[in-house]
């Protein structure tokens, strides 16, 4: 499979009043095409900026920094808004995780997904609502051209959200970035929604990043994963892997946090302490104080470094793999 | 939607029902309009007969009671001063005033709007600053006092245009119209100007709130995510979404422009309406009086309507729970 993003050192930084908060601190990682990433995190980890920068839509105050960003061998960084507004939407598709607010709420769905078609193909009207109305069927909506006539209003969470996959879909984009699409939706329909998409994925051979802070969601749709805290990517590798021998210490609590059917009644374990504030980080270490393994050695910061086949880990007291999980 | 329309239309009746007693009263105790009106030498006679003729002898409901049938009828009395009916001539006045405010509110909404969305897009811009910045001024600075401002630079010193008056009117559909003539044109634009500006103001600083707070919006990243150009996003996404509770305000301010006219009006001695309040006042000539309030009452009820049914078409989610309800 052949590369289709590559993003390098990736800094993205917020001038606030406070100060300079970078969200996003050396993240690199690459994705083929096809691929889905689960990006990982706790809330303000930097999962969203990521994306947004990778779209180059980090607004005021924020903005990005440093690095590249490769997409099909060119840099979005330095190519800027010209080249970024012809990928958006065509090339690059964006899901955000609150349907509610993602339509325009004022403005019909058929305007909304016409709009979309002609941004980026010379067709006429009749021609945009027809590729509308096959969109809206390839999301499981039925009577399309009903359908089209609605505002958002008219639909429940789930059915926007697939309004929005639905948009994202219609140039059949080589990447989707999904920042926690699901997060808004009852669990069942989160199932559904989530199979749906890797099925939609796998037809169309669209690349996914698949942004949250649930671990459970993306165990069992990634082919990879990085998980990030406070802006910077601590530990990268396949899912499984990642989910069996975790060898950050944070990974291995978040993991740990996760409720699982066989540990019923158990008691879930939590990573004591807060996230540290962007603007406030500790030197060394940004994980050291929350961590039960952190010594003199975490005074200074540990590099992301190779730990085994297509894994790496910043850490300098990883797990091994030898040492089984602590169940309960 | 008709449901919604009869139910709205009925509670416009009331609030002019109501207005109706509040202004008779209201004008009941301003004072005695024969002690302004009659000769001071007249005989106790005279001023019996005179108030006798005039109505005002009668108890306050009889008079209320009188008004309001003749009013049905649309008859709202007779001027004491000029002895005609008194709706006449306030209407004789309406196309001057309204030609003002309607010139005013064009001069408020097309500059109003551009500049502050302008300055809502980029705030910390220096054009956004100073946008603020000019705006603070024309909300603060009383009214007459920029009128007088006006005056002094455009007609006095700089001698471009005549500093009051109405000038040349053409007539259109049966109104007199200022705007079609140069020379109406002219004697138009200071005093548009001048009752526009408060307004610009208003509408600025609300284009601008409502900028700000659409562009943090999803949908407006979104819409942005999807490769819409920047052009589309403003005038399509986010200027559709302000002009909910711009077009509320536009409304409810065109009823204000009117009353606002009075002092513009009599700054820059337009013709009109408001003037012709002012003049009215001063001779205490009831009738004049109370068929104004009564004819502003009604236009401004009637806008608020009309508002209410623009919005609905703007905003479909009131129409939908609307027409529920
Ligand atoms: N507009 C902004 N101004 C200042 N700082 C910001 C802004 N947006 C984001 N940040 C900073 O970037 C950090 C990362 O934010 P981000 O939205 O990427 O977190 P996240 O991982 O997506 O979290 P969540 O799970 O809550 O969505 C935040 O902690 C915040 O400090
Ligand atoms: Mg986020």
């Amino acid at each position: 499979m052949s590369q289709l993003l590559d993003v390098r050192d990736l800094q993205t930084q917020f001038f606030t009043r406070d100060g300079v908060a970078t969200a996003v601190d050396g993240v690199s990682f690459t994705l083929n095409r096809g691929e889905i990433l689960g990006l990982v995190g706790e809330s303000g980890s930097g999962k969203s900026v990521t994306g947004f920068s990778i779209l180059g839509l980090v607004d005021p105050p924020g903005r990005v920094t440093g690095g590249q960003i490769l997409f099909d061998g060119d840099d979005l960084v330095r190519g800027g808004e010209p080249l970024l507004r012809g990928l958006r939407g065509k090339r690059i598709a964006m899901i955000f995780q609150d349907p509610m607010m993602t339509l325009n709420p004022v403005l019909r769905i058929d305007t909304q997904m016409i709009e979309t078609v002609q941004a980026h193909a010379p067709v006429s009207r009749a021609e945009a609502r027809a590729r509308a109305e096959e969109a809206l069927v390839r999301v499981g909506i039925s009577s399309p051209a009903e359908r089209l006539k609605s505002y958002p209003h008219q639909f429940s969470g789930g059915m926007r959200q697939r309004v929005a996959i639905a948009i994202a879909l219609l140039h059949k984009p080589d990447l989707i970035i999904a920042d926690e699409p699901t997060t808004a939706l009852d669990v069942t329909i989160q199932a559904q929604i989530l199979s749906e998409v890797q099925a939609l994925c796998s037809q169309s051979g669209t690349a996914l990043i698949w942004i949250t802070h649930d671990l459970a969601v993306v165990s069992g749709l990634a082919d990879r994963l990085a998980v990030m805290y406070a802006g910077r990517i601590i530990e990268e590798g396949p899912t499984a892997e990642v989910i069996a021998r975790p060898r950050h210490p944070y990974t291995r609590g978040l993991i740990d946090s996760v409720p699982q059917g066989k540990r019923h009644g158990a008691r879930l374990a939590q990573i004591p302490g807060m996230t540290p504030s962007l603007l406030n980080l500790p030197e060394g270490c940004k994980f050291a104080p929350r961590c039960p393994r952190a010594d003199a050695a975490c005074a200074v910061e540990p590099r992301l470094d190779p730990s085994g086949p297509g894994r790496a880990v910043r850490c300098h007291h990883p797990h091994g793999d030898s040492e089984t999980r602590v169940l309960s | 939607m008709i449901v919604y329309l009869v139910r709205r239309v009925g509670q416009s009746l009331l609030a002019v029902m109501a207005m109706a007693v509040l202004v008779f009263i209201g004008v009941y105790f301003i004072g005695n309009p024969v002690d302004v009106l009659i000769n001071p030498e007249a005989t106790q006679a005279d001023i019996l007969a005179t108030t006798e003729r005039l109505g005002l002898d009668k108890p306050l409901w009889q008079q209320f009671g009188i008004f309001l049938g003749n009013a049905l009828q649309g008859d709202l009395g007779t001027s004491f001063v000029y002895g005609r009916p008194a709706l006449d001539i306030i209407l004789e006045r309406l196309p001057a005033t309204m030609e003002l405010a309607l010139v005013a509110l064009f001069l408020s909404v097309a500059i109003g709007i551009p500049l502050g969305v302008w300055a809502g897009l980029r705030p910390e811009s220096i054009a956004g600053r100073t946008i603020m910045g000019g705006s603070i001024l024309g909300f603060s600075l009383p009214n007459f006092w920029q009128g007088m401002l006006l005056i002094l630079v455009f007609a006095v010193l700089l001698g471009w245009l005549p500093a009051g008056g109405r000038g040349a009117t053409t007539e259109v559909l049966g109104l007199q119209v200022s705007f079609l003539t140069w020379d109406g044109l002219s004697h138009l634009i200071l005093p548009a100007v001048n009752l526009a500006l408060f307004k610009m103001s208003l509408i600025i600083r609300l284009a601008r709130a409502n900028t700000r707070e659409v562009c943090l919006q999803d949908y407006v990243k979104f819409a942005r995510a999807k490769g819409l150009s920047p052009r589309r996003v403003v005038l399509v996404h986010i200027l559709k979404n302000i002009m909910i509770p711009v077009v509320t305000i536009i409304g409810l301010e065109l009823g204000s422009m009117v009353a606002f006219a009075i002092v513009t009006e009599t700054v820059f001695a337009w013709p009109g309406m408001g003037k012709l309040l002012i003049d009215s006042i001063n001779l205490l000539d009831r009738p004049v009086i109370v068929a104004y309030l009564m004819l502003t009452v009604l236009i401004i009820v009637g806008i608020n309507l009309l508002v209410d049914v623009i919005y609905s078409l703007l905003d479909p989610r009131i129409r939908l729970s609307e027409m529920k309800g």
